[in-house]
């Protein structure tokens, strides 16, 4: 990995767009979408997280290692979410006697 | 980059063969350190999962209960702490000036989203919304005379048409607010150790202790401020905006 310049401009237009994205998540937040506020919040947060992921943390312009570890980190929590709720959400489905 | 690689020479540990192969250890190794943060913070995201998921609608009360306007300004200090870090990173890389002046800028946006955060906390002090014995979290949208926290109400015994659900409201609304402390606690913590961090590499930047051939400090604080930046990124839409059309 030879050393990337971020050129200052790409770092403003990162920054213009998540200010950008920040007001969407507000006013989005206050528009009645039934089920599908949570799930617009989170699409938000995660289009940011990636922006700040890719060029104020350089990752775009990093080896295929680090996007490896990156990878790594978000599997594992999907693991924990995954195994977590799958107790949480089954409880209860086949009944007990006595129960 | 061979013009560098002279002056570069003098600045890699002898492990490493030369100064890039040092800074993709470096970085690999912060990346390392970031996932175990990610695990970290991780765990809470996941209690807050389980627990919106039992409790949907005290989540939602609970969350009317926090203050948008100073949360969407504080996310925008942030996310700009985060803008003047990465072009700290760039005047290292590039050697020139302004380093420590946007040292000093994400310091001080840094410290503003902190001061911030202690305004919120002192408001859920004075509206009783600590989790803990004195906890009574009151509904606005209710009427005065119908608010199961409303103090003549209580003290009148009658707290509510069914006491249970309101108990249970209460409690839950506890958990919410146990969740939102412990997280955004995390979460400034982190803050706490990210201005130290930028305070050890001001006092490195005016020694001359950074150069094009060797900014690898700056650019690993700008990782670690970017991650803890990413977090708030989500704290903010998952703790403020809940049901906020309600």
């Amino acid at each position: 990995m030879s050393q990337h310049v971020v050129s200052p401009k790409i770092y403003f237009a990162v920054f213009a767009s998540l200010m950008l994205l920040t007001a969407l998540t507000v006013w989005a937040a206050f528009q009645d979408l039934g089920p599908f506020n949570l799930a617009v919040a989170l699409g938000i947060a995660t289009l940011k997280a990636t922006l700040v992921v890719l060029y104020f943390m350089h990752v775009r312009y990093n080896p295929k290692l680090i996007w490896l570890v990156i990878g790594l980190a978000v599997a594992w929590f999907g693991v924990f979410l995954v195994v977590t709720l799958s107790d949480y959400l089954s409880r209860g489905w086949i009944p007990f006697p006595g129960k | 980059m061979p013009a560098e690689s002279h002056a570069a020479a003098a600045i890699h540990a002898h492990q490493f063969e030369d100064a890039e192969q040092q800074r993709d250890a470096v970085t690999l190794g912060m990346w390392a350190f970031l996932l175990t943060e990610v695990l970290f913070f991780g765990g809470l995201f996941t209690a807050y999962t389980i627990y919106r998921w039992s409790f949907p609608a005290a989540f939602a009360l609970s969350s009317h209960h926090l203050d948008v306007l100073l949360g969407g300004v504080n996310t925008v200090i942030l996310i700009g702490s985060s803008l003047t870090m990465a072009l700290a990173v760039h005047a290292a890389q590039v050697g020139g000036r302004g380093v420590v002046g946007y040292l000093l800028l994400t310091m001080l946006l840094g410290s503003a989203f902190l001061g911030i955060k202690a305004v919120e906390y002192d408001h859920k002090f004075a509206e009783r919304l600590i989790p803990g014995a004195s906890f009574l979290m009151r509904d606005e949208r209710r009427p005065a005379h119908l608010d199961p926290a409303g103090d003549a109400v209580v003290a009148a015994g009658m707290a509510s048409a069914d006491p249970g659900v309101e108990a249970d409201l209460q409690h839950h609304a506890q958990i919410f607010f146990s969740l939102y402390f412990a997280m955004t606690g995390m979460h400034a913590l982190h803050m706490v150790v990210g201005l130290g961090l930028l305070a050890w590499l001001v006092l490195a930047a005016r020694r001359g202790r950074f150069s094009p051939a060797y900014s690898t400090p700056v650019e690993i604080v700008g990782l670690y401020w970017h991650f803890v930046d990413i977090v708030w990124i989500f704290l903010f839409p998952l703790l403020y905006l809940i049901d906020r059309h309600a």
